[in-house]
């Protein structure tokens, strides 16, 4: 008979793994792919030819911010779409109930699937410094504040998959569950739009939890701790609430 | 080597099952009956460690489910109700997954794998996608993901359902070949499968256990009457008194159908009594035609009523035709 500690530390892996392999064994992963690489480039190309245009070339700061924000709309675009399906699809087929009789615990699982969509986020970011690395080729750069920009990205999109993450563990139907996490991050993103109806103090607390006023200083080479912090503490509140979602079986029951 | 004290189940404020206890010995394969909504599917998800319950314990192969689950789970293999598995994979490497998932080296990993395909008889098609097989098929691979880690315990929620008949037979032999050093619980709604399975039946009813006995003990006190039906070309009244006249018969009541001149009646008599040849002869007597005549099992429902009031007057009420048969089998 088996012990259930046996290959313990590696159940997070072998679920990242299943996720990684039906993402890629689908058409869906390809096609996210391809209009994320397809979208990141042509803003890359558009915005470098602005700058070209608009500026003398030097301020090649200025150009990542314009690419960076523009990225982000990209992720924001594609992110839901790769979240959907991580637990909503298993809640749909009923795998879920047997994915609760293995001997895992639930942070596991969560991990394992949040792990593999970070991966594929991860794959798909790679590509898109291809066209930096030529401009670096034609004119060397300081590379330093392109590298806080990708960290505000990737922080960005972390923040997106636990998000995303926790809404497709709240149903089983993946449009429902893109849709829901659309919505949750477009208010994130544009709540401090509405600056003239807020008053100084809410306007305040509006502008420490908006995701975009929180990007916009990597895309300028800026790292401040608060707001590493603040993606830090937002993708953890998700997974927690994933977490709390998972265990709500104890009184809800499966699906 | 499970151990169920005092479970109960709440979603909300509904009780799905109270105060569930029984034990299951080593080796032993016993049958969980119930109408639907009795609380099976609640009761074997909690042995196999989907939820915990709300009151009460559980252990299985020793191990505590809620307080020590983990292991528990690790002990247990688990047939869900609702038959599911990753569409995309094979067979194979579908299993392989569950495998490494319940901790099997890997170098077990093969061995258990081909072993659990060819004991499901699913081996011919290890390298084909599970959407594509058939649901017998996609059933098979779900009892060889059970069989994964050789667990001690099976929990093996409604195995047969959904099958065809021949299926249902490799099914249940399967099952049978299964018990050698396991522990097996399944739920059915049909009664003629724990009796060919089962060497001993938990029978539940809204939650509650009604009766836990051999299949041989339990059909004993259900049997207590016989029912008939059958369909005469005569006058509803008269064939109605008429055939109350033979011997053996109880009572004589109206089936869903009947009309005059096409009597279509149901028929009590009492206990071990075929009285089938002396209708046939009642009615041949009085020249009317005899459309049908056949003997009909109580269904569960009728079977479970009895068990819960303790006599058989339900019995002998519950006389209607149209319902029968889903059980007669
Ligand atoms: N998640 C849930 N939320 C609320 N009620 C539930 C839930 N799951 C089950 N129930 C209720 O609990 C009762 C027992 O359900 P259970 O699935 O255990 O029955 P069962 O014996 O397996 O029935 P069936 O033969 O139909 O499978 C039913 O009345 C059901 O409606
Ligand atoms: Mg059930």
């Amino acid at each position: 008979m088996t012990s259930w500690s046996e290959g313990r530390t590696v159940r997070i892996w072998i679920i990242c793994r299943r996720e990684l392999q039906a993402a890629f064994g689908s058409v869906v992963a390809y096609v996210l792919f391809a209009v994320f690489l397809l979208l990141s480039g042509y803003f890359f190309y558009s915005d470098l030819i602005f700058m070209l245009l608009m500026a003398s070339f030097t301020p090649v700061i200025g150009l990542w911010q314009w690419v960076f924000l523009d990225m982000r709309l990209v992720v924001l675009l594609i992110l839901p779409l790769i979240t959907m399906r991580l637990f909503a699809e298993e809640k749909k087929l009923g795998t879920i109930e047997l994915l609760w009789t293995y001997p895992v615990r639930d942070v596991e699982i969560i991990a394992g699937k949040f792990l593999a969509a970070v991966a594929f986020f991860l794959l798909m970011l790679l590509p898109t410094a291809i066209p930096f690395a030529l401009l670096y080729a034609y004119q060397p750069f300081d590379v330093a504040p392109l590298l806080v920009a990708y960290l505000g990205l990737v922080l960005l999109g972390v923040a997106f998959i636990s998000c995303g993450l926790f809404i497709s563990s709240m149903t089983e139907n993946q449009v429902v569950s893109a849709m829901v996490t659309y919505g949750i991050l477009v208010f994130f993103w544009f709540m401090t739009w509405n600056e003239e109806a807020a008053n100084q103090a809410t306007l305040r607390i509006l502008l420490g939890l908006s995701l975009f006023d929180r990007f916009f200083n990597f895309t300028r080479g800026v790292i401040d701790t608060r707001d590493v912090v603040f993606f830090a503490l937002f993708t953890a509140f998700f997974l927690f609430l994933t977490w709390q979602s998972l265990a709500s079986r104890r009184w809800r029951g499966v699906p | 080597m499970i151990s169920v004290a005092g479970v109960s189940k709440r979603f909300g404020s509904f009780t799905a099952i109270s105060d569930i206890s029984f034990e299951v010995a080593t080796g032993e394969i016993v049958g969980l009956l119930g109408p639907n909504g009795a609380g099976k599917s609640t009761t074997m998800r909690i042995l196999a460690g989907v939820f915990p319950p709300s009151s009460g314990s559980a252990r299985v192969a020793g191990h505590d489910v809620v307080a020590d689950s983990l292991r528990a789970r690790a002990a247990v293999g688990y047939f869900p109700e609702r038959v599911s598995a990753y569409q995309e994979m094979t067979v194979q490497s579908y299993l392989h997954y569950v495998g490494r998932m319940k901790g099997v080296r890997r170098a077990g990993l093969s061995v258990q794998a081909d072993a659990a395909m060819r004991a499901c008889g699913v081996d011919t098609v290890a390298r084909r996608i599970i959407g594509s097989l058939s649901k017998g098929f996609r059933q098979r691979v779900g009892i060889a993901q059970a069989l994964i880690g050789n667990p001690e315990v099976l929990i093996l929620d409604e195995p047969t359902a959904g099958l065809d008949p021949e299926q249902v037979a490799e099914m249940r032999d399967l099952i049978r070949s299964l018990k050698q050093d396991r522990t097996v619980v399944l739920s059915t709604h049909i009664l003629t499968e724990v009796e060919q399975t089962c060497d001993r039946v938990i029978i539940l009813h809204r939650g509650r256990i009604v009766a836990v006995d051999t299949p041989a003990n339990l059909n004993r006190r259900v049997q207590r009457a016989g029912r008939i039906y059958v369909e005469v070309t005569a006058p509803v009244v008269e064939a109605r008194e008429w055939l109350a006249r033979v011997g053996g018969v109880v009572s004589v009541s109206d089936a869903p159908g009947s009309r005059d001149g096409n009597a279509v009646l149901t028929i009590l008599t009492e206990r071990d009594r075929d009285v089938r040849e002396d209708i046939a002869r009642a009615i041949a007597e009085r020249g009317w035609g005899l459309r049908e005549l056949r003997s009909v099992a109580f269904s569960l429902e009728e079977i479970f009523l009895t068990l819960v009031q303790g006599d058989d007057d339900e019995l002998e009420r519950g006389t209607h035709g149209a319902n029968l048969d889903h059980l007669s089998a």
